[in-house]
């Protein structure tokens, strides 16, 4: 069970701040993912019309949401697969163990999906007395070590490579142990040998999906190790996990997504792999399951349609935003204490959590924006997390001491003759205070600034003031 | 000294603007006030500034508080209708009254309209100056070499990054030299800062390093708030570099001592 711990934010954050092995995982993020993306927007003199057209079309698709799921469970029936529906992550969870349990079977591959780590899958199959074997090779990682992805496409990113092939030599112990693992391509052969097993194995494939095609039938998943490939095409069964918000009308609209998807992603033109399944197997084709099944999970989702939060719908899990979030980058993704981290976890996991519990996340934002410049679907994600704090405003789930020096600033900020009248005596005061030094290295009430820096001192008259004497002075001049 | 209610007399004929002072440089630093005033008469405009105005009324926006905040926007709004601009030195600020007070009023005819034309109206300084007056160039002098830091509002809300540099290479003898990741938070967002003070802390240290390491003498940006932060933590890591708003060195007025110094 993945423990939530967003409440601990502050907490969790503090020691992601003093772990060396995180801060040095997080350059990689700092440097490569931006730098990445941004010479691959810049070569493509399209992408800013390819994000508006991405926009539209989910917003097209997500206002005729009903529609085109029904368009594409038709198509899915056609081509010889089941959908099944689940409301909540509990009927998700239930009906791939039953599907799991018809078909004898005892592991199950998964390619990387994040909603199996939203609806905690491995958890209830391993209950349930079916293996999950993680193949993403970020996920396999993060398996070994018992730990919830820390990012949404590279769930690994928050180790080092040293870390891992510690990891690998405590999980791999028939292998040699004075082998060599210093080169991130070792530790791949490793990690490819012991799973090639694994794939030959399983009974089940489990795989989440990047899209659905309402036209089609058709579920895709883009990757760059083309595990999620052989997850779906050995077993003898196939289910894809996936949300209601992944449809998508057409194979055009998807071929425009995804020019925007990897660039915003990885900074390439186009994954490694981008692999199209439409049913099981037919009479006539050389690989493939014999079952395919579709779970598509709500989660809460349908009720985010018509509300604040329906743009956040359009999201294609890229991880621009976390990526490019200051925050993001200082603390890593398990700060955030729940499955999705950063900007868009900042205002998805409010609403599938509770904002009570992960107040924190939509607060721990500079709104400094670079979130929403990045995102290819134009998510206004800073808007959404101030709404998410409005909702904690109105339930008053802020701390006692905030609301009421807020309510106390807003009061004066209200009644301005008042405020000029209050703010120039305390900036007299301070002014006064401050004059030697011009900065002081601590305040009573603003430990919060001054903890880490010098508060420069207010020059003891305020502006208004100085303006009044000004014009007055001039006026008298004038007579 | 020129003021508006002696040219108002005389049937001036020059764009009226009322200047949003900002909270921040209201109450700490009102130098950049005066350069603001100085820069905008010297596009061709009178000034005046409304007595009725306070805080844009972000700290209430962004801690969910929309009551209050409409309260602020309100009072905001009627105070400014007179002019033919409103000019803030501020970014965040000018973004608050420009892309944010027109949402507070949904669904309300009357106050939507009144905060969509007040928002027409409304301009980042540099961005008025530069884009509104079509000023080229300033006529002063600055010894020394600056680094800017593009704040995040006025950058990504206002489009502000051009418009300053532009100004900036022709103050005589002004070296300017690019921050590295000057597009880059510098960690202030309001409250956060004092909400989260570990993680702002992080932010402001990676800040702090590039603008060292740029080796310019004197840091500028558009907004106090950022400022406060930026020089506060240069401040307590004992380095040298002097902050400023870019409106004082574009005003000629940097003989001010710099941001968290003292007058000796």
């Amino acid at each position: 069970m993945v423990a939530i711990t967003s409440p601990n934010f502050k907490a969790n954050a503090k020691v992601a701040l003093h772990d060396p092995n995180l801060q040095q995982a997080l350059t990689h993020v700092r440097a490569n993912f931006i730098t990445r993306r941004a010479a691959a927007a810049a070569a493509m003199p399209e992408f800013e019309a390819l994000r508006d057209s991405s926009r539209d079309i989910k917003n097209h698709t997500l206002a005729n949401l009903d529609l085109y799921l029904e368009a594409y469970e038709e198509k899915v029936t056609e081509s010889g697969g089941v959908v099944h529906y689940a409301e909540t992550g509990e009927q998700a969870r239930d009906i791939i163990l039953a599907i799991c349990r018809k078909a004898g079977a005892r592991t199950a591959t998964k390619g990387k999906t994040m909603i199996g780590e939203e609806i905690e899958l491995n958890e209830h199959l391993e209950a349930g007395g079916v293996e999950p074997i993680e193949t993403d090779l970020g996920e396999y990682i993060i398996q070994l070590r018992h730990e919830p992805p820390s990012h949404i496409i590279a769930p690994a990113v928050h180790l080092t490579q040293k870390q891992v092939e510690d990891d690998f030599r405590r999980a791999h112990t028939h292998l040699d142990p004075t082998r060599d693992l210093s080169d991130a391509r070792e530790l791949l052969a490793e990690a490819r040998g012991i799973l090639r097993q694994r794939f030959l194995e399983a009974d089940v494939g489990i795989t989440g999906a990047n899209f659905l095609i309402a036209e089609t039938g058709t579920s895709i998943i883009v990757t760059n190790e083309g595990n999620g490939d052989l997850t779906q095409i050995l077993p003898k069964v196939h289910i894809v996990l996936a949300s209601i918000e992944k449809v998508v009308p057409t194979l055009e609209d998807v071929s425009q997504i995804l020019r925007v998807l990897a660039r915003s992603a990885t900074g390439q033109d186009m994954s490694t792999y981008t692999t199209f399944s439409t049913g099981p197997r037919r009479k006539d084709d050389p690989d493939g399951p014999e079952e395919y099944h579709v779970v598509l999970l709500d989660n809460g989702r349908s009720e985010m349609l018509g509300s604040q939060f329906q743009d956040m719908l359009r999201c294609i899990r890229c991880a621009a935003c976390l990526n490019h979030c200051p925050v993001y980058q200082e603390v890593g993704g398990h700060a955030y204490g729940w499955v999705y981290p950063g900007p868009m976890g900042a205002v998805l996991t409010p609403k599938l959590i509770g904002i009570d519990k992960a107040g924190n996340l939509p607060n721990a934002s500079t709104f400094c924006g670079r979130c929403e410049a990045v995102c290819p679907m134009r998510i206004p994600l800073p808007g959404m997390m101030r709404h998410w704090r409005e909702r904690e405003y109105e339930r008053h789930l802020q701390p006692a001491t905030y609301r009421w020096g807020l309510g106390l600033w807003a009061f004066f900020a209200k009644r301005p003759a008042l405020y000029q009248r209050a703010t120039g005596i305390a900036m007299r005061v301070l002014g006064n205070l401050g004059h030697r030094k011009g900065r002081f290295r601590a305040l009573p009430l603003a430990g919060g600034w001054t903890q880490y820096r010098d508060l420069p001192a207010p020059a003891g008259q305020t502006f208004q003031e100085m303006w009044r004497d000004r014009q007055r002075a001039s006026a008298g001049a004038k007579l | 000294m020129s003021n508006g209610i002696e040219r108002a007399t005389e049937k001036d004929t020059r764009p009226h603007v009322g200047l949003f002072v900002t909270c921040l440089v209201d109450l700490f630093r009102p130098t950049v006030g005066f350069a603001a005033v100085k820069l905008i008469e010297e596009s061709g405009c009178r000034v005046s500034v409304p007595e009725a105005q306070t805080c844009c009324g972000q700290p209430a926006y962004n801690s969910g508080d929309r009551k209050d905040t409409r309260a602020i926007a309100e009072q905001t709004i009627a105070a400014f209708e007179p002019y033919d601009y409103v000019v803030a030195p501020s970014g965040s600020c000018g973004g608050m009254l420009k892309s944010h007070y027109p949402k507070l009023f949904a669904g309300d005819k009357a106050w939507s309209e009144r905060a969509t034309a007040f928002s027409a109206k409304v301009f980042e300084l540099m961005s008025f100056l530069v884009d509104v007056r079509g000023m080229t160039h300033v006529d002063t002098a600055f010894a020394g070499s600056v680094t800017y830091h593009d704040s995040c509002s006025g950058l990504r809300e206002l489009g502000v990054r051009n418009q300053p540099r532009q100004l900036l290479k022709t103050v005589e003898g002004l070296k300017l030299v690019e921050l590295k990741d000057a597009d880059v938070c510098c960690g202030f967002g309001g409250t956060f800062c004092v909400k989260y003070p570990d993680i702002s802390n992080a932010i402001v240290e990676r800040k702090t390093t590039a603008i060292t390491e740029s080796g310019a003498d004197t840091l500028l940006a558009g907004d106090l708030g950022c400022l406060m932060n930026m020089a506060g933590k240069l401040q307590r890591e004992g380095k040298t570099v002097k902050t400023r708003h870019v409106a004082e060195v574009l005003a000629g007025m940097a003989d001010e001592p710099a941001i968290g110094e003292s007058k000796r």
